[in-house]
Protein backbone atom coordinates (compact mmCIF):
# COMPACT_ATOMS: atom_id res chain seq x y z
CA UNK A 1 0.00 0.00 0.00
CA UNK A 2 1.79 2.97 -1.30
CA UNK A 3 -0.55 5.93 0.36
CA UNK A 4 0.74 6.60 3.65
CA UNK A 5 1.75 9.83 4.86
CA UNK A 6 0.28 12.21 2.27
CA UNK A 7 -1.64 14.80 3.73
CA UNK A 8 -5.00 14.06 1.94
CA UNK A 9 -7.44 12.41 5.42
CA UNK A 10 -8.44 10.45 2.07
CA UNK A 11 -6.30 9.89 -0.80
CA UNK A 12 -7.20 11.04 -3.77
CA UNK A 13 -7.61 8.55 -6.58
CA UNK A 14 -10.60 7.07 -8.46
CA UNK A 15 -10.33 10.04 -11.15
CA UNK A 16 -7.68 10.45 -13.59
CA UNK A 17 -6.23 7.67 -12.04
CA UNK A 18 -8.10 5.28 -14.61
CA UNK A 19 -5.82 6.53 -16.52
CA UNK A 20 -2.59 7.76 -15.24
CA UNK A 21 -2.22 6.61 -11.64
CA UNK A 22 0.83 6.73 -10.53
CA UNK A 23 0.01 5.43 -7.15
CA UNK A 24 -1.59 7.76 -5.38
CA UNK A 25 1.02 10.42 -5.16
CA UNK A 26 -1.15 13.31 -5.87
CA UNK A 27 -0.38 16.52 -3.83
CA UNK A 28 -2.37 16.22 -0.58
CA UNK A 29 -5.58 18.10 0.21
CA UNK A 30 -7.32 18.59 3.44
CA UNK A 31 -10.65 17.32 2.83
CA UNK A 32 -13.08 18.97 5.53
CA UNK A 33 -15.37 16.46 7.41
CA UNK A 34 -18.28 18.55 7.00
CA UNK A 35 -21.31 17.65 9.85
CA UNK A 36 -24.81 19.18 7.94
CA UNK A 37 -27.04 19.65 10.50
CA UNK A 38 -29.37 16.83 9.68
CA UNK A 39 -30.88 14.91 11.65
CA UNK A 40 -30.71 11.54 12.93
CA UNK A 41 -31.52 10.21 9.33
CA UNK A 42 -28.81 9.69 6.48
CA UNK A 43 -28.99 12.89 4.29
CA UNK A 44 -28.75 12.26 0.67
CA UNK A 45 -27.84 14.25 -2.31
CA UNK A 46 -28.48 14.21 -5.27
CA UNK A 47 -25.33 12.02 -6.81
CA UNK A 48 -25.62 9.76 -3.55
CA UNK A 49 -28.88 8.78 -5.20
CA UNK A 50 -27.51 8.77 -8.40
CA UNK A 51 -24.66 5.79 -7.15
CA UNK A 52 -27.35 4.10 -5.70
CA UNK A 53 -29.73 3.35 -9.09
CA UNK A 54 -26.48 1.80 -10.07
CA UNK A 55 -25.82 -0.16 -7.15
CA UNK A 56 -27.84 -2.96 -7.34
CA UNK A 57 -26.34 -3.91 -11.41
CA UNK A 58 -22.89 -3.27 -10.04
CA UNK A 59 -23.48 -5.87 -6.90
CA UNK A 60 -25.03 -8.15 -9.49
CA UNK A 61 -22.10 -8.15 -11.73
CA UNK A 62 -19.55 -8.02 -9.19
CA UNK A 63 -15.68 -9.06 -10.03
CA UNK A 64 -15.60 -10.32 -6.31
CA UNK A 65 -16.91 -13.40 -7.58
CA UNK A 66 -13.65 -14.46 -9.66
CA UNK A 67 -11.87 -13.69 -6.39
CA UNK A 68 -14.57 -16.31 -4.43
CA UNK A 69 -13.56 -18.77 -6.91
CA UNK A 70 -9.77 -18.58 -6.46
CA UNK A 71 -10.87 -19.09 -2.88
CA UNK A 72 -12.88 -21.97 -3.46
CA UNK A 73 -10.26 -23.68 -5.13
CA UNK A 74 -8.18 -22.88 -2.44
CA UNK A 75 -10.22 -23.80 0.65
CA UNK A 76 -10.97 -27.30 -1.11
CA UNK A 77 -6.99 -28.03 -1.96
CA UNK A 78 -4.44 -29.67 0.03
CA UNK A 79 -1.64 -27.31 0.20
CA UNK A 80 0.87 -26.02 2.66
CA UNK A 81 3.96 -27.43 4.72
CA UNK A 82 1.51 -30.10 6.14
CA UNK A 83 -0.40 -30.79 2.55
CA UNK A 84 -3.84 -30.44 3.92
CA UNK A 85 -6.71 -29.06 2.82
CA UNK A 86 -8.71 -26.13 5.36
CA UNK A 87 -11.69 -27.79 4.18
CA UNK A 88 -10.66 -31.07 6.07
CA UNK A 89 -9.37 -29.03 9.15
CA UNK A 90 -10.08 -25.48 9.91
CA UNK A 91 -13.18 -24.73 12.40
CA UNK A 92 -14.19 -21.65 11.74
CA UNK A 93 -16.37 -21.72 14.58
CA UNK A 94 -19.35 -24.23 13.06
CA UNK A 95 -17.67 -27.29 12.77
CA UNK A 96 -14.65 -28.17 10.97
CA UNK A 97 -14.94 -27.72 7.34
CA UNK A 98 -18.40 -26.38 7.76
CA UNK A 99 -18.66 -22.99 6.23
CA UNK A 100 -22.08 -22.12 5.87
CA UNK A 101 -22.93 -19.29 7.93
CA UNK A 102 -20.03 -18.94 9.52
CA UNK A 103 -18.82 -15.65 8.30
CA UNK A 104 -21.85 -13.95 10.07
CA UNK A 105 -20.93 -15.77 13.56
CA UNK A 106 -17.36 -13.71 13.53
CA UNK A 107 -16.10 -12.32 15.42
CA UNK A 108 -16.16 -15.16 17.88
CA UNK A 109 -14.12 -16.34 20.72
CA UNK A 110 -11.96 -19.84 19.68
CA UNK A 111 -10.53 -21.73 23.09
CA UNK A 112 -7.74 -24.07 20.59
CA UNK A 113 -6.03 -20.53 19.92
CA UNK A 114 -7.64 -18.80 23.02
CA UNK A 115 -8.71 -15.67 21.64
CA UNK A 116 -11.45 -13.53 19.74
CA UNK A 117 -10.86 -13.90 15.95
CA UNK A 118 -12.41 -12.45 13.45
CA UNK A 119 -12.90 -14.14 10.00
CA UNK A 120 -9.74 -13.41 8.31
CA UNK A 121 -7.77 -14.06 11.52
CA UNK A 122 -9.26 -17.35 12.09
CA UNK A 123 -8.27 -18.27 8.35
CA UNK A 124 -5.02 -17.21 9.06
CA UNK A 125 -4.46 -19.18 12.30
CA UNK A 126 -5.97 -22.62 10.29
CA UNK A 127 -3.14 -22.07 7.75
CA UNK A 128 -0.62 -21.54 10.25
CA UNK A 129 -1.47 -24.28 13.02
CA UNK A 130 -3.26 -27.17 10.02
CA UNK A 131 -1.35 -26.08 6.86
CA UNK A 132 2.15 -25.44 8.26
CA UNK A 133 2.54 -22.14 6.62
CA UNK A 134 4.40 -19.49 8.59
CA UNK A 135 2.80 -16.47 9.88
CA UNK A 136 5.71 -14.02 9.36
CA UNK A 137 5.04 -14.98 5.48
CA UNK A 138 1.40 -14.29 5.47
CA UNK A 139 1.53 -11.04 6.80
CA UNK A 140 4.73 -10.05 4.76
CA UNK A 141 2.15 -9.41 2.05
CA UNK A 142 -1.56 -9.77 3.40
CA UNK A 143 -3.23 -7.44 1.05
CA UNK A 144 -3.81 -7.23 -2.84
CA UNK A 145 -2.43 -4.68 -5.14
CA UNK A 146 -2.87 -4.26 -8.67
CA UNK A 147 -0.49 -7.20 -9.12
CA UNK A 148 -0.63 -9.51 -6.38
CA UNK A 149 -3.51 -11.07 -4.25
CA UNK A 150 -2.70 -13.34 -1.76
CA UNK A 151 -4.45 -16.89 -1.18
CA UNK A 152 -5.82 -14.99 2.47
CA UNK A 153 -8.08 -12.58 0.68
CA UNK A 154 -9.03 -15.21 -1.66
CA UNK A 155 -10.45 -17.52 1.03
CA UNK A 156 -11.58 -14.77 3.05
CA UNK A 157 -13.86 -13.99 0.23
CA UNK A 158 -14.81 -17.37 -0.62
CA UNK A 159 -16.18 -17.86 3.18
CA UNK A 160 -17.64 -14.65 3.18
CA UNK A 161 -19.94 -15.32 0.16
CA UNK A 162 -21.01 -18.45 1.90
CA UNK A 163 -23.00 -15.79 4.28
CA UNK A 164 -24.99 -14.20 1.91
CA UNK A 165 -28.11 -13.05 3.16
CA UNK A 166 -27.60 -14.08 6.55
CA UNK A 167 -28.31 -12.73 9.85
CA UNK A 168 -24.92 -10.95 11.55
CA UNK A 169 -24.93 -12.76 14.43
CA UNK A 170 -21.59 -11.86 16.57
CA UNK A 171 -22.19 -14.16 20.08
CA UNK A 172 -21.73 -10.61 21.91
CA UNK A 173 -23.42 -12.82 25.34
CA UNK A 174 -20.05 -14.62 25.58
CA UNK A 175 -17.98 -12.76 28.14
CA UNK A 176 -14.85 -12.85 26.09
CA UNK A 177 -16.60 -11.45 23.02
CA UNK A 178 -17.64 -9.00 25.06
CA UNK A 179 -14.59 -7.78 26.85
CA UNK A 180 -13.40 -7.81 22.66
CA UNK A 181 -16.21 -5.30 22.06
CA UNK A 182 -15.75 -3.58 24.72
CA UNK A 183 -12.40 -2.50 23.88
CA UNK A 184 -13.15 -2.20 20.38
CA UNK A 185 -15.43 0.37 21.64
CA UNK A 186 -12.31 1.72 23.50
CA UNK A 187 -10.15 2.29 20.57
CA UNK A 188 -12.93 4.23 18.29
CA UNK A 189 -13.01 6.87 20.61
CA UNK A 190 -9.22 6.48 21.23
CA UNK A 191 -8.16 9.96 20.37
CA UNK A 192 -4.58 10.72 18.90
CA UNK A 193 -2.39 11.61 16.16
CA UNK A 194 -1.19 14.68 14.50
CA UNK A 195 -4.92 15.87 13.90
CA UNK A 196 -6.23 14.49 17.48
CA UNK A 197 -9.09 12.11 14.91
CA UNK A 198 -10.58 9.09 16.46
CA UNK A 199 -12.56 6.50 14.49
CA UNK A 200 -15.23 8.22 15.90
CA UNK A 201 -14.46 11.79 14.89
CA UNK A 202 -15.98 10.37 11.67
CA UNK A 203 -17.67 7.30 12.27
CA UNK A 204 -18.64 8.38 15.80
CA UNK A 205 -22.16 10.86 14.86
CA UNK A 206 -25.08 10.89 12.04
CA UNK A 207 -24.75 12.85 9.09
CA UNK A 208 -21.32 13.64 8.39
CA UNK A 209 -19.46 12.79 4.99
CA UNK A 210 -16.75 13.62 3.24
CA UNK A 211 -16.56 14.80 -0.35
CA UNK A 212 -19.88 12.89 -1.96
CA UNK A 213 -19.36 9.81 0.61
CA UNK A 214 -21.68 9.67 3.60
CA UNK A 215 -19.48 8.11 6.33
CA UNK A 216 -21.82 5.77 8.70
CA UNK A 217 -22.28 5.94 12.32
CA UNK A 218 -20.70 3.01 13.66
CA UNK A 219 -22.42 3.12 16.32
CA UNK A 220 -25.78 2.15 15.37
CA UNK A 221 -26.99 -0.63 13.79
CA UNK A 222 -27.74 0.52 10.57
CA UNK A 223 -24.59 2.58 10.41
CA UNK A 224 -22.46 -0.54 11.48
CA UNK A 225 -23.35 -2.48 8.94
CA UNK A 226 -22.85 -0.17 5.91
CA UNK A 227 -19.56 -0.48 7.40
CA UNK A 228 -19.86 -3.97 7.29
CA UNK A 229 -21.61 -4.72 4.39
CA UNK A 230 -19.29 -5.04 1.06
CA UNK A 231 -16.17 -6.09 3.15
CA UNK A 232 -14.71 -8.17 1.84
CA UNK A 233 -14.94 -6.28 -1.37
CA UNK A 234 -13.60 -5.59 -5.02
CA UNK A 235 -12.52 -1.95 -5.12
CA UNK A 236 -13.05 -0.24 -8.05
CA UNK A 237 -10.33 2.27 -7.59
CA UNK A 238 -7.26 0.09 -8.97
CA UNK A 239 -9.78 -3.22 -9.53
CA UNK A 240 -8.27 -5.00 -5.99
CA UNK A 241 -9.98 -7.20 -3.63
CA UNK A 242 -9.88 -6.12 -0.32
CA UNK A 243 -10.90 -7.16 3.38
CA UNK A 244 -12.42 -5.98 6.45
CA UNK A 245 -9.26 -6.32 8.15
CA UNK A 246 -7.32 -4.26 5.42
CA UNK A 247 -10.42 -1.45 5.46
CA UNK A 248 -9.35 -1.23 9.41
CA UNK A 249 -5.70 -0.65 8.60
CA UNK A 250 -6.66 1.77 5.77
CA UNK A 251 -8.55 4.12 8.71
CA UNK A 252 -5.83 3.89 11.15
CA UNK A 253 -4.01 5.00 7.73
CA UNK A 254 -6.20 7.91 7.45
CA UNK A 255 -5.94 8.80 11.53
CA UNK A 256 -2.02 9.07 10.93
CA UNK A 257 -2.01 5.80 13.17
CA UNK A 258 0.72 3.38 12.86
CA UNK A 259 -0.47 0.42 11.12
CA UNK A 260 -2.29 -2.08 13.60
CA UNK A 261 -0.06 -5.30 13.51
CA UNK A 262 -1.98 -8.13 10.78
CA UNK A 263 -4.08 -10.44 12.64
CA UNK A 264 -3.90 -8.94 15.71
CA UNK A 265 -6.27 -8.79 18.76
CA UNK A 266 -6.48 -4.52 17.74
CA UNK A 267 -8.26 -5.31 14.87
CA UNK A 268 -10.24 -8.48 16.19
CA UNK A 269 -11.72 -5.92 19.17
CA UNK A 270 -12.43 -3.27 16.71
CA UNK A 271 -13.74 -5.68 14.32
CA UNK A 272 -15.87 -7.42 17.32
CA UNK A 273 -17.42 -3.72 18.16
CA UNK A 274 -18.22 -2.92 14.62
CA UNK A 275 -19.75 -6.31 13.39
CA UNK A 276 -21.13 -6.74 16.53
CA UNK A 277 -23.51 -3.67 16.19
CA UNK A 278 -24.52 -4.86 13.32
CA UNK A 279 -26.00 -7.58 15.06
CA UNK A 280 -29.45 -8.41 13.34
CA UNK A 281 -28.83 -7.16 10.22
CA UNK A 282 -28.52 -9.02 6.69
CA UNK A 283 -25.33 -9.41 5.35
CA UNK A 284 -25.25 -9.39 1.35
CA UNK A 285 -21.87 -10.78 0.42
CA UNK A 286 -18.80 -9.57 -0.65
CA UNK A 287 -19.39 -6.29 -2.12
CA UNK A 288 -18.27 -3.61 -4.34
CA UNK A 289 -16.77 -0.60 -3.33
CA UNK A 290 -15.81 2.89 -4.81
CA UNK B 1 -20.15 -9.72 -41.77
CA UNK B 2 -19.18 -6.69 -41.44
CA UNK B 3 -17.02 -5.95 -44.57
CA UNK B 4 -16.22 -2.54 -43.84
CA UNK B 5 -14.01 -3.81 -40.81
CA UNK B 6 -12.78 -6.61 -42.74
CA UNK B 7 -11.54 -3.74 -45.63
CA UNK B 8 -10.57 -1.39 -43.03
CA UNK B 9 -8.27 -4.25 -41.12
CA UNK B 10 -6.12 -5.66 -44.18
CA UNK B 11 -4.97 -1.97 -44.44
CA UNK B 12 -4.34 -1.42 -41.01
CA UNK B 13 -2.67 -5.09 -39.64
CA UNK B 14 -2.76 -6.26 -36.92
CA UNK B 15 0.48 -6.87 -34.66
CA UNK B 16 2.37 -9.00 -35.84
CA UNK B 17 2.77 -11.01 -32.75
CA UNK B 18 -0.49 -12.18 -33.47
CA UNK B 19 0.04 -12.55 -37.28
CA UNK B 20 3.05 -14.34 -36.84
CA UNK B 21 1.06 -16.78 -34.62
CA UNK B 22 -2.07 -17.13 -36.86
CA UNK B 23 0.23 -17.81 -39.67
CA UNK B 24 1.84 -20.59 -37.52
CA UNK B 25 -1.41 -22.38 -36.71
CA UNK B 26 -1.77 -21.65 -33.00
CA UNK B 27 -4.80 -19.46 -33.16
CA UNK B 28 -7.48 -21.40 -35.05
CA UNK B 29 -9.18 -18.59 -37.04
CA UNK B 30 -12.85 -20.49 -36.56
CA UNK B 31 -12.41 -19.00 -32.68
CA UNK B 32 -11.82 -15.62 -31.46
CA UNK B 33 -10.04 -12.98 -34.63
CA UNK B 34 -7.76 -11.22 -32.89
CA UNK B 35 -6.63 -10.38 -36.12
CA UNK B 36 -10.22 -8.81 -36.56
CA UNK B 37 -9.30 -5.97 -33.71
CA UNK B 38 -9.83 -2.54 -35.68
CA UNK B 39 -7.01 -1.01 -35.21
CA UNK B 40 -7.49 2.06 -36.99
CA UNK B 41 -10.63 2.28 -35.12
CA UNK B 42 -9.39 1.63 -31.97
CA UNK B 43 -6.26 3.77 -31.69
CA UNK B 44 -8.17 6.71 -32.95
CA UNK B 45 -7.12 10.09 -30.40
CA UNK B 46 -10.57 11.29 -31.39
CA UNK B 47 -14.03 10.31 -31.77
CA UNK B 48 -13.99 11.59 -35.15
CA UNK B 49 -11.07 8.96 -35.99
CA UNK B 50 -12.94 6.12 -34.24
CA UNK B 51 -16.55 7.09 -36.04
CA UNK B 52 -14.15 6.79 -39.18
CA UNK B 53 -12.79 3.68 -38.03
CA UNK B 54 -16.00 1.84 -37.48
CA UNK B 55 -17.20 3.42 -41.20
CA UNK B 56 -19.75 5.75 -39.03
CA UNK B 57 -18.64 9.17 -40.85
CA UNK B 58 -21.65 11.36 -39.12
CA UNK B 59 -24.11 8.90 -37.53
CA UNK B 60 -27.76 10.26 -37.18
CA UNK B 61 -29.17 11.16 -33.60
CA UNK B 62 -31.79 8.47 -32.59
CA UNK B 63 -34.52 8.54 -29.97
CA UNK B 64 -34.94 4.88 -30.94
CA UNK B 65 -31.08 4.06 -29.49
CA UNK B 66 -31.20 4.06 -25.74
CA UNK B 67 -28.00 4.75 -23.62
CA UNK B 68 -28.18 4.37 -20.15
CA UNK B 69 -25.45 5.77 -18.03
CA UNK B 70 -24.65 7.41 -14.88
CA UNK B 71 -25.01 11.61 -14.38
CA UNK B 72 -22.49 11.23 -12.25
CA UNK B 73 -19.77 7.91 -12.07
CA UNK B 74 -18.96 7.17 -8.59
CA UNK B 75 -15.58 5.75 -9.81
CA UNK B 76 -14.52 6.71 -13.29
CA UNK B 77 -12.35 3.43 -12.94
CA UNK B 78 -15.43 1.61 -13.63
CA UNK B 79 -18.67 3.55 -15.26
CA UNK B 80 -21.65 1.15 -16.21
CA UNK B 81 -22.89 1.32 -19.33
CA UNK B 82 -25.92 0.18 -20.93
CA UNK B 83 -26.92 0.27 -24.59
CA UNK B 84 -30.53 -1.06 -25.67
CA UNK B 85 -31.40 -0.33 -29.77
CA UNK B 86 -34.99 -0.42 -30.64
CA UNK B 87 -33.96 0.66 -34.48
CA UNK B 88 -35.07 -2.54 -36.63
CA UNK B 89 -32.41 -4.67 -37.83
CA UNK B 90 -29.44 -3.08 -35.77
CA UNK B 91 -26.27 -5.26 -36.35
CA UNK B 92 -23.67 -3.78 -34.32
CA UNK B 93 -23.19 -1.26 -31.44
CA UNK B 94 -20.50 1.17 -30.25
CA UNK B 95 -19.75 2.81 -27.33
CA UNK B 96 -17.44 5.76 -27.63
CA UNK B 97 -16.08 8.06 -24.32
CA UNK B 98 -15.17 11.22 -26.15
CA UNK B 99 -12.05 12.71 -24.12
CA UNK B 100 -10.68 9.22 -23.36
CA UNK B 101 -7.38 8.99 -25.04
CA UNK B 102 -9.06 6.49 -27.39
CA UNK B 103 -12.71 7.11 -27.51
CA UNK B 104 -13.36 3.89 -28.63
CA UNK B 105 -14.44 1.46 -26.20
CA UNK B 106 -16.11 -1.52 -27.52
CA UNK B 107 -17.51 -2.28 -30.81
CA UNK B 108 -20.23 -5.70 -30.63
CA UNK B 109 -21.66 -7.21 -33.98
CA UNK B 110 -25.34 -9.47 -33.26
CA UNK B 111 -25.87 -12.53 -34.94
CA UNK B 112 -27.99 -15.61 -34.70
CA UNK B 113 -31.15 -14.39 -32.19
CA UNK B 114 -28.61 -11.91 -30.30
CA UNK B 115 -30.66 -8.39 -29.32
CA UNK B 116 -29.10 -4.96 -29.93
CA UNK B 117 -29.17 -4.55 -25.87
CA UNK B 118 -25.38 -4.54 -24.18
CA UNK B 119 -23.96 -3.63 -20.61
CA UNK B 120 -20.20 -3.09 -20.20
CA UNK B 121 -18.08 -1.14 -17.66
CA UNK B 122 -16.12 1.79 -18.75
CA UNK B 123 -13.04 3.72 -17.49
CA UNK B 124 -13.54 7.54 -17.77
CA UNK B 125 -10.62 9.83 -17.19
CA UNK B 126 -12.29 12.77 -16.66
CA UNK B 127 -16.00 13.86 -17.33
CA UNK B 128 -17.06 13.18 -20.83
CA UNK B 129 -19.82 12.23 -23.60
CA UNK B 130 -20.53 8.79 -23.76
CA UNK B 131 -21.71 8.06 -27.04
CA UNK B 132 -23.76 4.99 -28.57
CA UNK B 133 -23.50 4.20 -32.21
CA UNK B 134 -25.56 1.65 -33.78
CA UNK B 135 -25.51 0.09 -37.51
CA UNK B 136 -29.06 -0.63 -38.52
CA UNK B 137 -29.73 -1.73 -42.47
CA UNK B 138 -26.41 -0.06 -43.18
CA UNK B 139 -26.97 3.68 -41.71
CA UNK B 140 -25.19 4.81 -38.53
CA UNK B 141 -27.30 6.01 -35.45
CA UNK B 142 -26.35 7.69 -32.27
CA UNK B 143 -27.03 8.59 -29.16
CA UNK B 144 -25.35 10.85 -26.24
CA UNK B 145 -25.18 11.52 -22.31
CA UNK B 146 -23.00 13.40 -20.40
CA UNK B 147 -21.11 11.22 -17.60
CA UNK B 148 -20.02 13.26 -14.66
CA UNK B 149 -16.60 11.77 -12.87
CA UNK B 150 -15.56 12.90 -9.29
CA UNK B 151 -13.30 12.85 -7.13
CA UNK B 152 -14.38 10.11 -3.59
CA UNK B 153 -13.73 10.58 -0.71
CA UNK B 154 -12.67 7.39 1.95
CA UNK B 155 -12.66 3.93 1.21
CA UNK B 156 -15.88 3.09 1.73
CA UNK C 1 -2.29 -18.52 -17.79
CA UNK C 2 -5.67 -16.88 -17.68
CA UNK C 3 -7.96 -16.93 -14.79
CA UNK C 4 -11.65 -18.93 -15.32
CA UNK C 5 -14.79 -16.37 -16.59
CA UNK C 6 -17.84 -16.37 -14.42
CA UNK C 7 -20.72 -17.14 -16.86
CA UNK C 8 -24.33 -16.81 -16.01
CA UNK C 9 -27.08 -17.58 -18.66
CA UNK C 10 -30.32 -17.42 -17.66
CA UNK C 11 -33.55 -17.86 -19.83
CA UNK C 12 -36.18 -15.41 -18.70
CA UNK C 13 -39.43 -15.73 -20.62
CA UNK C 14 -38.30 -15.98 -24.21
CA UNK C 15 -34.67 -13.65 -23.66
CA UNK C 16 -31.68 -15.15 -22.29
CA UNK C 17 -29.57 -13.07 -20.75
CA UNK C 18 -25.72 -13.78 -20.76
CA UNK C 19 -23.57 -12.31 -18.06
CA UNK C 20 -19.78 -12.91 -18.26
CA UNK C 21 -17.07 -11.66 -15.26
CA UNK C 22 -13.52 -11.61 -16.86
CA UNK C 23 -10.48 -11.60 -14.62
CA UNK C 24 -8.14 -9.72 -16.96
CA UNK C 25 -6.07 -6.47 -15.82
CA UNK C 26 -6.93 -4.42 -18.97
CA UNK C 27 -3.80 -1.92 -18.82
CA UNK C 28 -4.17 0.99 -20.80
CA UNK C 29 -0.50 1.53 -21.25
CA UNK C 30 -0.42 4.90 -20.15
CA UNK C 31 -0.14 4.27 -16.53
CA UNK C 32 3.18 4.33 -14.95
CA UNK C 33 4.77 1.99 -12.07
CA UNK C 34 5.84 2.91 -8.78
CA UNK C 35 9.44 3.41 -10.67
CA UNK C 36 8.32 5.90 -12.44
CA UNK C 37 8.20 3.05 -15.74
CA UNK C 38 5.46 3.12 -18.31
CA UNK C 39 3.66 0.13 -17.59
CA UNK C 40 2.93 -1.98 -21.23
CA UNK C 41 -0.41 -2.42 -22.45
CA UNK C 42 -1.97 -5.62 -22.38
CA UNK C 43 -5.49 -5.83 -22.77
CA UNK C 44 -8.32 -8.22 -24.28
CA UNK C 45 -9.25 -7.25 -27.97
CA UNK C 46 -11.74 -9.59 -28.90
CA UNK C 47 -14.44 -11.56 -27.54
CA UNK C 48 -17.36 -13.95 -28.98
CA UNK C 49 -20.13 -15.45 -27.76
CA UNK C 50 -21.35 -18.92 -29.30
CA UNK C 51 -24.64 -20.70 -27.79
CA UNK C 52 -26.25 -23.92 -29.25
CA UNK C 53 -23.02 -23.90 -31.85
CA UNK C 54 -23.81 -20.75 -33.22
CA UNK C 55 -22.30 -17.07 -32.75
CA UNK C 56 -24.32 -15.09 -31.50
CA UNK C 57 -21.96 -12.04 -30.22
CA UNK C 58 -18.55 -10.93 -32.13
CA UNK C 59 -16.79 -7.95 -30.20
CA UNK C 60 -14.02 -6.00 -29.86
CA UNK C 61 -12.48 -4.38 -27.34
CA UNK C 62 -10.42 -1.39 -26.27
CA UNK C 63 -8.13 0.07 -23.58
CA UNK C 64 -11.22 2.16 -21.61
CA UNK C 65 -13.06 -1.10 -20.94
CA UNK C 66 -12.51 -1.31 -16.59
CA UNK C 67 -10.35 -3.98 -15.53
CA UNK C 68 -11.97 -7.13 -15.00
CA UNK C 69 -14.82 -6.62 -17.36
CA UNK C 70 -18.15 -7.17 -17.02
CA UNK C 71 -20.34 -8.04 -20.29
CA UNK C 72 -24.19 -8.18 -20.37
CA UNK C 73 -25.95 -9.68 -23.46
CA UNK C 74 -29.52 -11.27 -24.41
CA UNK C 75 -30.56 -13.07 -27.34
CA UNK C 76 -33.87 -14.82 -28.61
CA UNK C 77 -34.04 -18.50 -29.11
CA UNK C 78 -31.79 -20.41 -26.87
CA UNK C 79 -32.86 -23.23 -24.86
CA UNK C 80 -32.49 -24.24 -21.43
CA UNK C 81 -29.50 -26.39 -21.62
CA UNK C 82 -28.11 -24.66 -24.95
CA UNK C 83 -24.61 -24.03 -24.38
CA UNK C 84 -22.73 -20.81 -24.17
CA UNK C 85 -19.37 -20.68 -25.37
CA UNK C 86 -17.41 -17.46 -24.19
CA UNK C 87 -13.89 -17.06 -25.75
CA UNK C 88 -11.50 -14.03 -25.36
CA UNK C 89 -7.87 -13.55 -26.70
CA UNK C 90 -5.90 -10.52 -25.47
CA UNK C 91 -3.22 -8.24 -27.35
CA UNK C 92 0.00 -10.65 -26.26
CA UNK C 93 -1.85 -13.70 -27.74
CA UNK C 94 -3.27 -14.65 -23.89
CA UNK C 95 -6.78 -16.43 -24.25
CA UNK C 96 -9.63 -17.86 -22.41
CA UNK C 97 -12.48 -19.89 -23.48
CA UNK C 98 -15.30 -20.99 -20.73
CA UNK C 99 -18.71 -22.61 -20.97
CA UNK C 100 -22.01 -22.42 -19.21
CA UNK C 101 -25.53 -24.17 -19.93
CA UNK C 102 -28.52 -21.96 -20.27
CA UNK C 103 -30.46 -22.48 -16.96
Amino acid sequence: MKQSLIGALCVIVGVGSAFAQTPAKKPATKAAVKATPAPAAEVKDAATLEFEKFRAEMEDSNPAELFEAKGEEQWKAKRGPKNVSLAETCDLGQGIGKIEGAYVKMPRYFSDADAVMDAERRIVWCMVEKQGYKFDDIAKQPFANETFTPDITNLVTYVAGQSRKMKIDVPLKDPKVREAYEMGKAIAAYRAGPYDFSCNTCHGVDGKRIRMQNLPNLSTPQGAMSGVQGWPGYRMTGGVMLTHQWRMGDCFRQQRFPQPKYASDAVAYLLTYMIGNANGQVYKGPGIKR
Amino acid sequence: MNTTRRTVLKSATASGVLAGLIAAGALRPTQVLAADWNKAAFEAHDTAGALKGIGAGTPAESKDLILKVPDIAENGAVVPVDVVSNIPNTSSISILVDKNPSPLCAHFDFANGALADVSARLKMGQTSLVKAVAKADGKFYTAQKEVKVTVGGCGG
Amino acid sequence: MADPMKIRAQLKGDVTEVRILMGHAMETGQRKDAAGKTIPPHFIQSMTVDVGGKKVIDGQIGTSVSRNPVFGFKMKGAKVGDKVVVSWIDNKGDKRTDEVAVA
